[in-house]
């Protein structure tokens, strides 16, 4: 026992606990579902990135219509994906577009987390009236249509990225909010719980501190679901011409703007529907990874 | 079949399991070996951890997807399970072998009746008729003694109270009458008046069918009880097997006979015969010591003998017993002095001031009745009698234990000391000032600290996302001890010195600690407040018996320099003898008897008390216990009995002045009251449930090592 060395402990840091985040990132590499999954996450991540650096050209030029992919541009370079019939470079539409897709989509679900995960530990913790309100307003929210529910928001408020943000919070905060008081009826049993009032803790502090960061595995998995979900919405919201107003690239937006053409020209369509399946896809298997390593012992 | 008696039914040979995990491979149980013969009960006791589960499992051929047995045989009557089709398996798990297991109302499907789950195990495994089925499934409830076995077949498992469900899931592994019935932990979730009517009822099946049996515990007490021969088990190794009577009387090996002093026989005393607790922990898996694997533990470690190769068993020369064998190469040069390893005497804690009264409190919850009927009837609020009318007092410096089974108000008690509920009535007074009526958001800090709480869970008592140091320095920092973040960190560590836990462990997470070390953290973070009392629930019954004499030892060492009072509540009354000045037994919310420890262990007892006392097994084959099994069940809270709340299961009822009348306090001595309608001279009448022989008739006094025995 290291009894004498010890009374110097270092505080801890968040360099540690950043060490830490990583260490548990590590755990991933024993599941090969999750390692594709945080591959294709990455590459995505690292596209928007370098966004201005990868893409060939200026996505909102019009260069050239209707071109084929690989077709050679006169100005110099290659339309390697082809471009959409205002002559716009569908490669650089994508990589800019990735940067919409990662923007808004992780915004909106963050939002719909906060929104949720307050709820849900309000109604499973302090249960009673509460509980019944706040689950009640859920449920009323629930009962719609999603889609409708969309397109009444949107419709009325305008198209907007805050408005995309605030109607996906609306419609998927509920059901954040239901897994999370699920976890916090658990939850709030336990001894430490007990401790925590017996020595006087407010009730928001047991909630935010000792409660919610053991519900932290499961948020974190249905986190990665739900983010796919989302920007399936956001995709189809840009489908239905309630996404984010254009010319910007918005993959959604850029299969509805080219699906007439589809049949002719079915790289305007192809390309952007294979990149939004590719994120979501990259999302779910980090998903299906995250709780495979939880399940394991 | 060719089964002949001479046959064994089981017969174990050299068997090593392995678990495949992140850290490689684990050997979980190691060069086993055991012989199960007809009509033999066989015992395999051991901590949490050393295999006993595992060697079950592979008796059933179901090792879990990471499990493999790597070498040896286990042949039932005669064919190698081992080598059998998952075909011919399947014939023989639930028909020829059974298993029960620890907790009924996971055995058993909710959604289906008692009848169609006994039915279906004929229907499957013998092809009967329903109307055969039906008859065969009656009879075996009635043989597990379950009353009313009609009504039992319609109802559903959550009808049933728990020792019910065991009832019925013992019937269930009975019905395909099996050759051999495996029975891991199968009383650990009952109460301990309902788990003395298992207990005998298990010991009744052997005899009555025929059936072998493999018995799991951690309990030496129950092994004593129904096994004939038993294996004691430590870190995957056997590391004595025996007879009851030799292994009980001599223990040769050191852990054996060091963990009959972990556990408070009736010879061990708080301050006098202290238990001793085997020093460490048990070795992780893949870090097991070079030879012996207690050898780091042992006191009888010899360097050079111990840790050079792996040691066989060998049999105990000299014994009467002829299938007495040890895995300890230094066996016959050791001597245990006394009977019972006991620690140094200790000076008695002195008794201060009062600290706590409570008068005349009780506590009612209401409960609102939304069915058509109450809504029809006007009664809507039904009233729950959690805690009616409790009387009793605690002092500086003392210990008073509140004894009772599930469902007896000892927690609820508890929330309304600790505030997180109020009284709806009488006294509640803590140094002094009324507090029954005191939520804990209007308790000042000081008068938070000084009244903690130990919890009995380890796994749940400190949160799982927080560090040890953090934990407790919250407690520091929240009532008020030291504001001083460098202050709070000095006092963390002085109280991790407190609970002798290395000082690095401030930076450690729950997860890295085990059971007794987090029960260690919760201790020292109950003590961070400087508490004048502490309530201890259960701290030490879900931990292993080593572990558990260690923190036992440990909180009564605290307990001693602090001069703080103890309220000690547990369902274990030999835990309870060996720790308590006085005790309160309560049942269904109120108090059938309350005196000193010695009062209560000795005549004049209250009927339920001496039930209690009666049902705690004790492993001292030494020591006499007069039978004594309740029938019947709980009564509900929602629905006691009107008269005495025992009543129902009351072995010496009166008549009928027993429902209609609440019984009185009757005075036997000084400090000594009993509620019970039958006379004071009735109850001094009854001989003491234990005996315990003077230290001058033990069989070690009597130096007959070796004189036969029968």
């Amino acid at each position: 026992m290291s009894h004498a060395t010890a009374t110097t402990i270092p505080a801890p840091s968040y360099v540690a606990a950043l060490v830490r985040v990583l260490k548990s990132f590590a755990l991933l590499r024993e599941s090969w579902v999750g390692m594709i999954g945080a591959g294709i996450v990455i590459f995505w991540v690292l596209v928007a990135i370098l966004a201005p650096f990868l893409s060939p050209f200026d996505p909102l030029a019009t260069l050239q219509p209707y071109a084929k992919p690989l077709t050679p541009f006169a100005g110099g370079g290659t339309f390697w994906l082809g471009t959409d019939h205002i002559g716009r470079d569908i490669l650089s539409r994508i990589i800019w577009g990735s940067r919409t897709v990662l923007i808004y989509a992780p915004l909106a679900a963050f939002t719909a987390y906060a929104v949720g995960i307050m709820m849900g530990v309000a109604a499973g913790y302090f249960g009673g009236w509460i509980d019944d309100l706040l689950s009640g307003i859920a449920d009323i929210i629930l009962s719609f249509p999603v889609l409708v529910l969309y397109i009444i928001i949107i419709a009325t408020f305008g198209a907007s990225p805050i408005n995309i943000i605030l109607a996906i919070t609306f419609a998927t905060g509920p059901v954040v909010m239901r897994i999370v008081r699920g976890l916090v009826l658990d939850l709030k049993n336990r001894d430490y719980v007990a401790a925590a009032q017996t020595r006087g803790e407010s009730s928001w502090r047991i909630m935010l501190v000792e409660i919610l960061p053991n519900a932290r595995g499961p948020l974190i998995v249905d986190a990665c679901l739900r983010l796919g979900y989302v920007i399936i919405t956001i995709g189809v919201l840009g489908f239905l011409g309630l996404g984010l107003p254009p010319p910007d690239p918005d993959w959604g937006g850029m299969i509805n703007e080219t699906r007439q053409m589809a049949m002719f020209a079915p790289h305007m369509t192809l390309f952007p529907c294979i990149a939004i399946s590719s994120l979501i896809l990259g999302f779910n298997l980090l998903a299906d990874g995250l709780r495979e390593i939880s399940l394991r012992d | 079949m060719t089964s002949s008696s001479d046959i064994p039914v089981l017969e174990i040979q050299d068997l090593n399991i392995s678990y495949y995990t992140r850290a490689g491979e684990i050997p979980a149980v190691i060069d086993f070996s055991l012989t199960v013969n007809k009509g033999e009960t066989v015992g395999l006791v051991g901590e949490s951890g050393c295999g006993k589960s595992t060697v079950a499992w592979a008796v059933m051929q179901y090792m879990g997807h990471n499990g493999r047995i790597k070498s040896g045989t286990i042949n039932f009557k005669g064919r190698n399970l081992n080598e059998l089709s998952g075909e011919n398996l399947r014939r023989i798990r639930g028909s020829e072998i059974s298993m029960i297991y620890q907790e009924p109302f996971a055995a058993l499907n909710p959604s289906l009746t008692v009848a169609s789950q006994l039915m279906e195990v004929p229907i499957t495994h013998e092809r009967s008729s329903e109307k055969e089925a039906w008859e065969r499934s009656l009879q075996i409830l009635s043989d597990v003694r379950l009353p009313d076995p009609e009504r039992i077949m319609r109802a559903y498992p959550h009808q049933l109270s728990g020792g019910q469900q065991q009832r019925v899931v013992i019937a269930m592994a009975l019905l395909s009458k099996p050759s051999l019935l495996l029975l891991d932990e199968p009383t650990t979730a009952l109460d301990v008046t309902v788990e003395a009517g298992i207990v005998k009822l298990i010991a009744d099946i052997s005899r009555k069918f025929g059936t072998s049996q493999i018995y799991i515990s951690h309990n030496l007490g129950l092994i004593l009880e129904i096994c004939d021969r038993v294996f004691v088990m430590y870190s995957g190794e056997v590391v004595e097997e025996g007879s009851i009577h030799s292994i009980f009387t001599w223990p040769k090996h050191p852990y054996t006979h060091g963990l009959f002093g972990c556990i408070a026989l009736p010879t061990a005393d708080k301050n006098a015969a202290p238990l001793k607790p085997i020093r460490g922990q048990l070795p992780l898996p893949h870090e097991r010591p070079r030879g012996c694997n207690f050898g780091p533990r042992c006191d009888y470690f010899q360097a050079g003998t111990c840790d050079v190769e792996a040691i066989m068993m060998e049999p105990v020369i000299g014994s009467q017993a002829t299938d007495h064998g040890v895995r300890c190469v230094r066996w016959n040069q050791i001597e245990f002095g006394t009977e019972v390893a006991h620690g140094d005497a200790k000076p008695p804690i002195e008794i201060g001031e009062r600290v706590l009264e409570v008068e005349r409190m009780q506590k009612y919850y209401e409960v609102h009745d939304r069915s058509i009927a109450a809504l029809i009837s006007g009664r809507r609020i039904k009233l729950v009698k959690a805690n009616e009318a409790l009387d009793f007092d605690a002092r500086r410096g003392e210990t008073v234990a509140i004894v009772g089974e599930s469902g007896c108000g000892k927690s609820t008690f508890a929330k309304v000391l600790m505030g997180l509920e109020c009284s709806t009535g009488g006294v509640l007074r803590y140094e002094g000032r009324e507090i029954g009526n005191l939520p804990v958001q209007k308790r000042s800090p000081r008068q938070l600290g000084s009244l903690q709480m130990i919890f009995q869970n380890p796994s749940d008592t400190l949160n799982p996302s927080h560090t040890v140091g953090g934990q407790i320095g919250r407690v520091i920092k929240k009532f008020g001890v030291e504001s001083d973040k460098v202050k709070i960190r000095e006092r963390v560590l002085k109280l991790l010195d407190l609970v002798k836990l290395p000082q690095d462990f401030y930076l450690r997470r729950p997860r890295q600690l085990s059971g007794g070390q987090k029960q260690r953290v919760g201790i020292a973070r109950a003590f961070a407040g400087n508490p004048s009392m502490v309530i201890a629930d259960e701290p030490v019954s879900a931990l292993d018996v080593s572990v558990a004499a260690a923190v036992t030892e440990l909180l009564t060492d605290i307990q001693r320099e602090h001069k703080t009072t103890l309220l000690f509540i547990s369902h274990d009354l030999s835990v309870v003898r060996y720790l308590a000045d006085r005790i309160v037994v309560m049942y269904l919310g109120q108090i059938m008897e309350r005196g000193t420890t010695a009062q209560i262990f000795a005549p004049p007892y209250h009927p339920y008390t001496e039930a209690l006392l009666s049902a705690v097994p004790i492993a001292d084959p030494e020591v006499s216990k007069r039978e004594i099994v309740l029938q019947g069940n709980l009564p509900s809270v929602l629905n006691p009995p009107k008269g005495c709340p025992f009543v129902t299961r009351c072995p010496r009822k009166l008549g009928e002045i027993c429902e209609r009348e609440r019984p009185p306090m009757q005075m036997a001595a000084e400090g000594h009251a009993i509620a019970c309608h039958i006379p004071l001279d009735e109850l001094r009448k009854v001989e003491p449930v234990i005996s315990v022989p003077e230290e001058a008739e033990r069989i070690h006094a009597r130096q007959e090592v070796g004189a036969g025995e029968d």
